[in-house]
């Protein structure tokens, strides 16, 4: 890689912050479920159960964030929660980078109708209701895998990065080096693989840093509305979900999982928003 | 017969289209140009910048698509090749860039940008191979080849012209556009790439379409010129005679404004009014008469004056001219 480039990595604070709280959230997810205390759907129903109410953080040995509403291990659920929600953004992620990168890659390079068609149907996808959508495909397939999730989330959300991946494959276009490489008789496929798609993969990756953490949002929303992962898997969404009927009595049950949704969504924001300002002074 | 020949080229783009994409107005980039490049020749293209030259040059080598006209290529006609005949063609044909350092991808190095047009052709099969013909195609250029590792970046302007000009070597062509390679160059390094580019004409019997927006620079390396303004060709002489004697108000005007070497030559600049006006609206009758310092009325803004010979080898496009 340019070693310009990373050096402005280096000078970048928040990219810097942002990588750290990544990589914590991204260890977490790898780990989790290793280092879980506790099975996430085992039920300890007199230990962490009191008259039907959970027991709260540091109120028992060997389970140090309590229980949730059904007597299960609070911290086992939410580091296994980790590798769900973090496994279903990342692949969400990839599809939509996947999808996205192709479409503008080809709408930008061949231009003329196959540009406009293209375009026309990012102009579709972009005018569905994302929430109606998957809840629609949700109920009619009756499906609720991390594959399903991550597909869904993954379909409905490449547009943008299609759209600034064919502005910067048109601007690439136009370089006099992409010019020498058609005037010496390259194949499309060479010439946007080896000298477009560099100009467009810095780009790229950090939007889709930043998608990362639309995706960790989207997952909960959808799980929140109980139409993501089903019981007893945890995400954490679905814990969040879970839990609001007892906020009032045990407001950490809430508290946990949302702040890790926060500081995941913040880590992958900084550094997506730093990753960008690396590539690309300019935006 | 000519190596390259076009007859009435045309290029418009698109400049407005309506929402269902039909083109509503065009540019008219190119106008109706024929002309020739003989082997082992120089033919310079001069105007000034908007006028269409570079255009030209990229429509012949089927870099832009031409909307009219044809252009030959040792006969064979390349505006309808089919994608696969015309890789093979454009072997022969390759083209030079004005901005040394937009031309190379920065993320190559000197090495590969060589290697790859070799590996894709077939012309070497080998990492031997591949070594020793980059490093002969730099030392061709005037490099040396330790230096073949290095990516873009690291070199100066003039470096990476010459990189440039070897990449347009790698596939031993015969015709080569040089659209205004020395335009962005500092003037002490201009002289050393004319010297270089005239060299390797005479070494490997190159044809250049040389494109150029002045014409002091192109005199030395011209066996012809032809000078292009609004998208047509104004005149087209033998170099020494069109330097001698400009036949065209227009051509008269270029030449007063190229420096002459000479504190005590006294010189009477000719400067035009006015810019060139818009492609989108070129003005009736002749294209130049607003500016033209002898135009007539009556005949300059109403007929358009065709391209005419007058002389050996010359021709001109100008009512008034004689």
């Amino acid at each position: 890689m340019d070693p310009r480039v990373i050096s402005r990595f280096r000078r970048n604070r928040g990219a810097l912050a942002g990588a750290a709280l990544v990589s914590f959230v991204l260890l977490l997810g790898l780990v989790g479920p290793w280092i879980a205390p506790h099975p996430p759907a085992k039920q300890f129903r007199t230990e962490l159960l009191e008259q039907g109410l959970p027991v709260g953080p540091l109120e028992r040995e060997g389970h140090l964030l309590g229980g949730d509403q059904l007597g299960r291990d609070q911290l086992s659920r939410l580091l296994h929660g980790a590798r769900l929600s973090i496994s279903i953004a990342l692949l969400a992620t990839a599809i939509a980078v996947f999808i996205g990168v192709s479409v503008g890659l080809v709408s930008g390079y061949l231009g003329g109708f196959v540009d406009g068609a293209l375009m026309r149907l990012v102009d579709i996808v972009l005018s569905l209701p994302f929430l109606l959508i998957a809840i629609v495909a949700q109920k009619s397939l009756d499906a609720s895998g991390v594959l399903f999730i991550s597909t869904l989330l993954g379909v409905l959300s490449w547009t943008s990065l299609a759209r600034i991946t064919r502005a910067k494959t048109m601007q690439a276009r136009a370089l006099e080096y992409v010019e020498a490489a058609r005037a010496l008789g390259f194949r499309g496929p060479r010439i946007l693989f080896r000298h477009v798609l560099p100009n467009v993969a810095g780009p790229a990756f950090a939007i889709g840093t930043l998608m990362v953490a639309n995706m960790i949002l989207a997952e909960s929303a959808l799980s929140f509305l109980g139409f993501g992962l089903q019981p007893p898997a945890a995400s954490w969404g679905s814990m969040l979900s879970e839990s609001q009927t007892l906020m009032e009595w045990q407001p950490t049950l809430t508290l946990f999982p949302a702040l890790l949704i926060v500081i995941t969504v913040f880590g992958f924001n900084l550094l997506g928003e730093g990753l960008r300002d690396v590539f690309d002074a300019r935006l | 017969m000519a190596l390259v020949e076009v007859e009435h080229l045309s290029k418009r783009f698109v400049a407005k289209r309506s929402l269902w994409g039909r083109a509503l107005r065009h540019v008219h980039a190119v106008e109706d140009v024929s002309l020739y490049v003989k082997e082992g020749e120089t033919l310079s293209l001069v105007g000034e910048s908007g006028c269409g030259k570079s255009t030209l040059g990229r429509c012949i080598l089927r870099l832009h698509e031409p909307t009219s006209g044809s252009v030959k290529f040792r006969g064979i006609e390349i505006t309808k090749l089919p994608p696969r005949e015309l890789r093979t063609l454009r072997r022969e044909m390759q083209i030079i860039f004005q901005d040394p350092h937009g031309s190379l991808n920065p993320r190559m190095t000197v090495r590969q940008t060589l290697a790859e047009p070799l590996r894709v052709h077939g012309i070497v099969t080998s990492k031997g191979e591949e070594e020793d013909r980059v490093a002969e195609l730099m030392r061709r250029v005037g490099l040396r080849p330790e230096l073949m590792n290095r990516y873009p970046h690291e070199f100066s302007g003039g470096q990476k012209q010459r990189i440039g000009i070897a990449r347009a070597l790698t596939v031993s062509p015969k015709f080569i556009v040089a659209d205004e390679p020395i335009s962005a160059l500092d003037v002490s390094i201009q002289a050393q790439i004319v010297n270089l580019m005239r060299d390797l004409q005479e070494e490997l019997g190159l044809s250049y379409l040389f494109i150029a927006h002045d014409l002091a620079i192109v005199e030395y390396l011209s066996h012809r010129v032809a000078v292009m303004y609004l998208g047509r060709i104004v005149e087209e002489a033998a170099a020494r005679d069109l330097y001698r004697e400009p036949k065209h108000p227009y051509t008269q005007a270029l030449l007063s404004a190229a420096p002459v070497p000479d504190p005590k030559r006294e010189k009477k600049r000719l400067v035009l009014a006015g810019d060139v006006p818009s492609p989108l609206a070129p003005p009736p009758g002749c294209a130049f008469h607003p500016r033209c310092p002898i135009a007539q009325r009556g005949l300059c803004d109403v007929e358009r004056p065709e391209l005419r010979p007058i002389g050996e080898g010359r021709r001109v496009a100008c009512h008034l001219a004689r």
